[in-house]
């Protein structure tokens, strides 16, 4: 399961300037997949990948150390009155969402996406959009 | 044997013609032989479904009254081309409009016509005695012309080149966004079910014949322009009636960074009347082959990374210089078949008779470049030969000094050897001076990933370095990467000051 982690940097009691991670690892024992991270000065946002059974302690203890937890699931969306199956999506994507099944139809599978957005630019129809 | 035209008419009349798509032949072939495959099959359906940017329609919007002699007009704020008559005008696909919040073009307004919105028309005019109105507003749809004619002046592609990108930055292209470090391989075509790769010589496609257009009859006009069928770049110019056209196979698209563009689908019928036929319609994907050319080569001389087959890149990777890299196509296989089974159903049904080219197309021509009789500025026209530089283990307060006197900002990096290793720019050594003093050597704080040009680089191109990268100067180096000059905005104001060296 991937959680998308948002941390406040702006004081210095924070949980951005705090390894929330690391610990939440080290506590929970919890191996944790860092898939995406953009941090700033004042501001982070980090997306991790999770075994689907931890998904409920990882997010209570990253909760409690001030950290906001949104479960993503369909983070990239596919318009079918817009998709042609032209496939300009398929080789841009790092994590290999898409693909055509045996009738040439565009297949996405979401739940790999890491929310890098190289897709939706390259989609020549405006099919393609981020969730939430 | 050998079948006629009329024969096979006169099948599609009763009822009888046996009509396969292009996908159906191989196989067909494999099976029954070429003697088999010829009288068993009468038409073989083809069709492609992709972007076609060179496409748009002709319009006739009937008269106003009082009558307006159109000069300039706006469909939906796309400009289209009004110096026809009084009141007709063309809209380009790839005409876009003044819009600031996304990017609309020409290929929006047709699409938006064909599936039945409204579209503000928009006129101005002089006036003149017979066509006294200066400007005209109103609301049209698709049924209110007197014509909506669709030409594409180049359509159908015998062969597309696959695309790559060797440099380091990600390209937006009409190939689509193309990965650095090639990290993806684009292409377009359908292969096996392409028209024109049904009919490589131009047998049997040319002038007069009918084909599917964007969901309506339509018809082959002739060549299309830049077809070089010699090379394998063939092209056909088609037309069709836009009123019967259908939304499915008319799309508006943008590429990113490049702009819009529109996706059509066209299939061609081809009447089975020789073994020649039933071979050349035999096609698959494993014999069409065509280069991946490298677009990070701003030339129009691309250099190919590769020959590969449509079988190559359908299958979802190729394999270049040892490493496997993704592909993934531009155009719709699913619609390209989409179009080769409408059409299809069409004979079937009878309700579209074949006929034979009224003109063929020459199957060798070649098209030529462009003839430029004023020679476009290269670097070395412009560049600065005084290159002042300096090495890295220097100090970096000699650099500050050499910046000074020379009244220069930029200080290229050279290694014991003469090399381009880095640049240094005043701000850098400005930084180097606020910080806390650590900072000592040129090494220290130069930017080892220097944006550089070659003297034979065309200005235009080392302009666009400039502005992509936001920064004000260029290294100039040979081929051994030694600094031969150096180019900076400044040598760029010569161009405009009439000052450059012939």
């Amino acid at each position: 399961m991937k959680l998308l982690l948002t941390f406040s940097r702006k004081g210095k009691a924070d949980p951005g300037r705090e390894p929330v991670i690391a610990r939440v690892v080290k506590e929970t024992g919890v191996l944790v997949n860092v898939e995406k991270a953009n941090i700033d000065s004042m501001a982070g946002e980090v997306l991790i990948d999770i075994p689907d059974a931890d998904a409920d302690l990882v997010r209570r203890r990253l909760e409690e150390m001030g950290v906001a937890v949104r479960v993503m699931e369909n983070a990239v969306a596919l318009d079918e009155a817009e998709c042609v199956d032209c496939g300009a999506c398929i080789s841009v994507c790092p994590q290999e969402v898409f693909s055509f099944d045996e009738e040439w139809r565009l297949r996405v599978r979401s739940e790999r996406c890491v929310l890098c957005g190289k897709c939706i630019q390259a989609c020549p129809h405006g099919a393609l959009s981020q969730q939430g | 044997m050998e079948k006629s035209l009329d024969l096979i008419n006169a099948r599609i009349r009763d009822g009888t013609a046996r009509v396969v798509t292009a996908e159906e032949m191989p196989g067909i072939v494999d099976e029954l032989g070429e003697e088999g495959a010829l009288e068993e099959v009468d038409v073989v359906t083809t069709g492609t479904f992709g972007a076609m940017c060179s496409s748009g329609a002709f319009f006739n919007f009937g008269h106003a009254d009082p009558p307006i002699r159109m000069e300039r007009v706006w469909l939906n704020d796309v400009e289209a081309y009004a110096g026809i008559a009084a009141v007709d005008a063309y809209l380009g696909a790839t005409q876009e409009a003044d819009a600031k919040d996304r990017l609309y073009g020409g290929a929006h307004v047709l699409e938006e016509l064909v599936a039945g919105s409204t579209v503000e028309l928009r006129a101005t005019s002089r006036g003149t005695d017979c066509y006294p109105r200066r400007s005209i507003v109103t609301e049209l749809l698709l049924e209110d012309m007197n014509q909506a004619v669709m030409v594409n002046p180049r359509n159908a592609y015998q062969r597309y080149n696959a695309a790559a990108n060797t440099t380091d930055r990600t390209l937006h292209t009409y190939m689509g966004t193309l990965l650095p470090r090639c990290g993806n391989v684009s292409y377009s075509g359908a292969g096996t079910l392409s028209p024109l790769a049904n009919d490589p010589g131009f047998r049997v496609i040319g002038s007069g014949i009918p084909i599917f257009l964007a969901g309506a009859q339509g018809m082959v006009v002739g060549e299309g322009t830049q077809h070089s069928a010699g090379g394998g770049f063939g092209t056909l110019m088609v037309t069709g009636d836009m009123k019967r056209m259908r939304q499915e196979f008319l799309r508006a698209a943008v590429m990113n960074g490049y702009g819009v563009t529109l996706y059509v689908g066209i299939g061609v019928p081809i009447p089975v009347l020789d073994t020649g036929i039933v071979r050349s319609t035999a096609v698959r994907d494993e014999d069409i082959l065509t280069d991946i050319i490298d677009y990070g080569t701003p030339r129009r001389d691309r250099p190919s990374l590769a020959k590969v087959s449509y079988a190559d890149l359908r299958s979802g990777s190729v394999e270049v210089g040892g490493e496997t890299i993704r592909t993934s196509s531009l155009s719709s296989y699913r619609r390209a078949r989409a179009v080769a089974l409408e059409l299809k159903d069409w004979i079937e049904r009878g309700k579209m008779e074949l006929a034979l080219p009224t003109r063929l197309l020459d199957p060798t021509k070649r098209s030529k470049p462009m003839r430029e009789t004023a020679v476009s500025p290269r670097v070395r026209d412009i560049m600065n030969r005084q290159v002042i530089s300096i090495t890295e283990d220097e100090e970096i307060r000699v650099a500050a000094k050499r910046l000074l006197k020379d009244e220069t900002n930029h200080l290229p990096v050279l290694d014991g050897n003469g090399t381009l290793v880095g640049i240094i720019t005043t701000y850098d050594v400005s930084k180097a001076v606020v910080t806390d003093g650590k900072l000592r050597q040129v090494k220290d704080i130069m930017t080892r990933k220097v944006i550089k040009t070659t003297p034979d680089e065309p200005v235009d191109v080392a302009a666009r370095k400039l502005e992509q990268n936001n920064i004000s100067a260029l290294p100039v180096v040979d081929t051994t990467n030694r600094v031969v000059g150096i180019l900076s905005a400044i040598d760029l104001g010569k161009l405009f000051g009439g000052r450059r060296r012939r």
